[in-house]
């Protein structure tokens, strides 16, 4: 820690905030200390409890427990708009202009005064910005940038920027950084949070890291620290942890055949830039990224759910492309998403849910073979071994068995490719297995799967390949023997691989350890 | 382990009659339909007989038929409101049509406005994503006004009812109303297509999950489509099963239909958030919607009052069917 010229006291200072969504902890003990005049980063990995440690600061929810000092007294913060009366003011991802209201009404709205906005966009690199514009016509990225303005016009003591330099050109990003920087200057402070090491370490002087709803530790951003703050938010899990890998029958399998599904510069919207990658009969690829990556839009591309805005994805070596969900299972890439609810006819049967697909198209739309469906259904059942004591209605069931009949429907329907995407989020500890085994299985029989996981730890126990995405693009792409944890966390926060002393990003040789947590680099 | 579903731990009488209720949701309406019957024979002892029973069941028919309709676009959700208009049109159209022309010619000229307008709704809600309410009154209005223009350039050729849609509607052969012929296998139609085909599978589970079934390869515009021309069709025979039965042929036959057969599908526990509900339930609602207005008819009260207390016992029964059949 460096030792300050005179001791300040906090801007802002959370000790022991917890929250608890009934039995799952969100947060169980993170505190966060911001002194006047810095930038400091909020960190940690996905379901570390950023969000839901900003979402108490900025008073959108309530902590169940905890302390927060702004200026030295204690405040309760209960809601936004205390938040906002004690000098916090934060800026989300989501644009927040209401959009069928011009800016200047929306201005007004939030009492924000008029001309300091102007000058603040003006400094912020839009100067021709009419305050006339219906928000809904202007650019996602102005609207971003608006915000900011809106948020500096009424000058918080302390700024809480998320993600606030995704979704904007260069030239932008650029004017963003310069304008919080001199906000750290000007003796009021900024929470900033990113998943880019490349800004934390030009912007912020302080770094505060989440793990687990716990504050681990809070540095100095020096040269080479982006390797410690790695390690603090993975924890225990540093332990290296090598994998053999899968058999060689099964590589050689892989390896040898024509790619099942292949993605070529494919690029959707502003979220996906270029992700080129293959996937052959009878392997499992994992994706690993952060959230907001761009990884729900790949995945929604290559279910036809939405169109991709350029590059092109080949099945069986023809290139095809999806207008509806129907033409990519007609393809056999079959997609199993995250959110339950979003798979589940809730009030129907188990049986009705698993044959849905089955009645999808036209000429299905006739009397059911009730006998063969029932065989079919049972087999897949069997397969996954759903318990089908409350088989009447699917939201009955726990997570895990609803989870499994989301992923029994298309081994039924024998589908050749599988779109998993985070299969295992919030279910137990047995399912988990059972599904690391179901996907070892189906890629036994030559089925492939792409499987998308938050959990860095299951990417060894599933995949053969691992894919990693960072800014809507492939940054890496690991054989499993190397992507262990570590390596794999450096990589979806866009590090280079291996080489952290002499190309990292704050390259100074003479502070980084010697340790080897580094993967095998590829030479 | 699958098998553990038959097992049942022992549980308080009171649970147990509510989940044997829950599990056979038309239990309580047999037995509110027996209660009226039971109330009414009170009230007029004698009048419960073979007679009366043939004519509620006459007029219940109808009524059921278009409660068919709702129930099955209330299961995706929806609800059609344009099936009075559609059956008033075809009977309208078949009466005066029949005086000049071939009764098939006239049949199939009544059911060209119930196809159209079924196809206009179907791709109103289903492609332009018009919400169903908005959708079925539009198309209800657009239909109003061209059957009165209709009725201008026809008024001069007069109108007759066809001897048989007489019979089918009004007659009785050993004691079993002749509209039965018409319904029987057209209800069975409705149950086994709900519960025993793909499309009625589909009908289900876009009511329940709409996002899910797209993500299954459904196609929501597809389905919807053809479910609003069913349902237009089947308002459309209706109407010419009414008209047998009313014989006057008005610009308003089968209006007054509209509201209750969207009460009885709701009576007999379909949702209209759709995803629940069934055809069986709905036809014992149109029965007990039938008989409540006879009961309500005989009190002899005043016609303001008697609608009163027809709308608060609708309420009250849906309310408490409701809490008797959700096990939640």
């Amino acid at each position: 820690m460096t030792t300050n010229p005179l001791p300040q006291s906090p801007l802002l200072d959370a000790t022991g905030v917890a929250k608890n969504y009934g039995a799952v902890a969100a947060l169980r003990n993170a505190s966060l200390s911001v002194l006047p005049g810095e930038v400091h980063a909020l960190m940690g990995a996905n379901g570390a409890g950023k969000s839901t440690l900003v979402k108490i600061l900025t008073g959108a929810i309530r902590a169940d427990a905890g302390r927060i000092l702004i200026r030295g007294e204690a405040r309760d913060v209960r809601s936004p708009a205390a938040a906002r009366r004690a000098g916090l003011l934060p800026v989300y991802q989501e644009p927040s202009l209401i959009p069928d209201l011009d800016v200047l009404s929306n201005l007004r709205l939030t009492g924000t005064p008029v001309e300091p906005f102007r000058a603040w966009v003006r400094e912020l690199g839009i100067p021709d910005l009419d305050i006339r514009d219906t928000a809904r016509d202007i650019p996602l990225a102005v609207l971003r940038v608006l915000d900011l303005a809106r948020a500096l016009a009424v000058e918080p003591d302390v700024l809480l920027l998320d993600e606030m330099t995704a979704a904007l050109p260069a030239n932008l990003a650029e004017k963003v950084l310069e304008v919080v920087r001199r906000q750290g200057d000007s003796g009021r402070a900024v929470i900033f949070i990113s998943h880019r090491f490349v800004e934390i370490s030009a912007l912020c002087d302080r770094a505060t890291v989440l793990r687990d709803g716990e504050t681990v530790g809070v540095v100095d951003i020096v040269p080479g620290v982006e390797e410690k703050i790695v390690e603090l938010m993975l924890g225990a899990r540093i332990v290296k942890t090598h994998v053999a890998a899968r058999t060689a029958s099964q590589n050689a399998a892989t390896s040898a055949s024509r790619p099942r599904l292949g993605v070529r510069n494919l690029r959707v919207g502003t979220k996906l830039n270029d992700v080129s990658f293959d996937l052959a009969d009878g392997e499992v690829a994992g994706v690993v990224a952060l959230e907001g990556q761009g990884q729900d839009e790949l995945f929604a591309a290559l279910a036809g759910s939405i169109r991709p805005s350029g590059g092109t994805i080949e099945v069986d070596g023809q290139p095809v492309k999806f207008s509806h969900p129907i033409d990519a299972i007609r393809a056999g890439l079959a997609y199993v998403p995250g959110d339950r609810a979003e798979a589940l006819a809730m009030q129907r049967s188990v049986r009705e849910n698993i044959a849905l697909p089955f009645s999808a198209a036209l000429r299905n739309w006739g009397p059911i073979h009730m006998r063969q469906e029932r065989t079919k259904v049972i087999s897949a059942i069997e397969r996954l071994q759903i318990d089908t004591r409350a088989q009447g209605e699917v939201q009955r069931l726990s997570g895990g068995n609803q989870q499994k009949v989301t992923i029994a429907r298309w081994i039924a329907a024998d589908a050749r490719t599988i779109l998993c995407f985070d299969p295992t989020r919030g279910i137990d500890v047995g399912t988990k297995q059972e599904i690391y085994k179901l996907l070892r299985e189906l890629a036994g029989h030559g089925k492939s799967v792409l499987f998308y996981t938050s959990e860095l730890e299951e990417v060894q126990r599933v995949c053969d390949r691992v894919i990693v995405i960072f800014g809507g693009r492939v940054v890496d792409i690991f054989r499993v023997e190397e992507a262990d944890e570590p390596a794999l966390m450096r990589a979806a926060y866009g590090l280079p691989r291996g080489a952290k002393a002499d190309v990292g990003i704050l390259a100074d040789p003479t502070s980084s350890s010697s340790d080897s947590t580094t993967p095998g680099a590829t030479p | 382990m699958s098998n553990a579903a038959t097992i049942s731990k022992p549980v308080p009488i009171g649970r147990r009659v509510k989940r044997f209720m829950a599990d056979r949701p038309l239990i309580p309406l047999i037995i509110l339909l027996v209660i009226l019957v039971v109330i009414l024979q009170i009230l007029r002892p004698g009048i419960v007989n073979e007679r009366w029973i043939a004519n509620t069941i006459k007029f219940a028919i109808p009524l059921a038929i278009l409660a068919g309709c709702q129930t099955m676009t209330m299961l995706t959700g929806g609800i059609d409101l344009s099936v009075g208009t559609v059956a008033t049109m075809s009977a309208f159209i078949m009466a005066t049509q029949v005086v000049n022309q071939d009764p098939a010619v006239a049949f199939l000229l009544a059911m060209m406005p119930a196809v159209l307008i079924g196809l206009v709704n179907g791709i109103g809600v289903g492609v332009f994503r018009v919400h169903p309410l908005i959708m079925t009154l539009g198309t209800s209005l657009i239909g109003t006004g061209c059957l009165q223009v209709y009725q201008r350039t026809v008024i001069a050729s007069g109108a007759k009812i066809p001897d048989f849609l007489a019979w089918l509607g009004t007659g009785v052969t050993y004691g079993f109303p002749n509209a039965l012929l018409l319904f029987v296998p057209l209800a069975a139609l409705i149950v086994f297509t709900l519960a025993r085909t793909g499309f009625g599978r589909l009908l289900y589970a876009v009511g329940d999950n709409e996002r899910a079934t797209r993500l299954s390869g459904v196609q929501y515009w597809q389905v919807i489509t053809v479910l609003y021309v069913i349902s237009s069709v089947l308002a459309g025979i209706t109407g010419l099963l009414y008209i047998g039965l009313i014989k006057a042929p008005s610009l308003s036959l089968a209006e007054p239909l509209v509201l209750p057969s969207v009460a009885a599908a709701v009576i007999g526990g379909t949702s209209i958030f759709g995803g629940r509900g069934g055809y069986t339930g709905t036809i014992i609602g149109a029965l007990i919607l039938t008989v409540l207005t006879t009961l309500l008819t005989i009190l002899q009260m005043p016609e303001g009052a008697r609608r009163i207390l027809f709308g608060l016992i609708v309420l009250f029964v849906t309310a408490a069917y409701l809490r008797i059949v959700e096990e939640r």
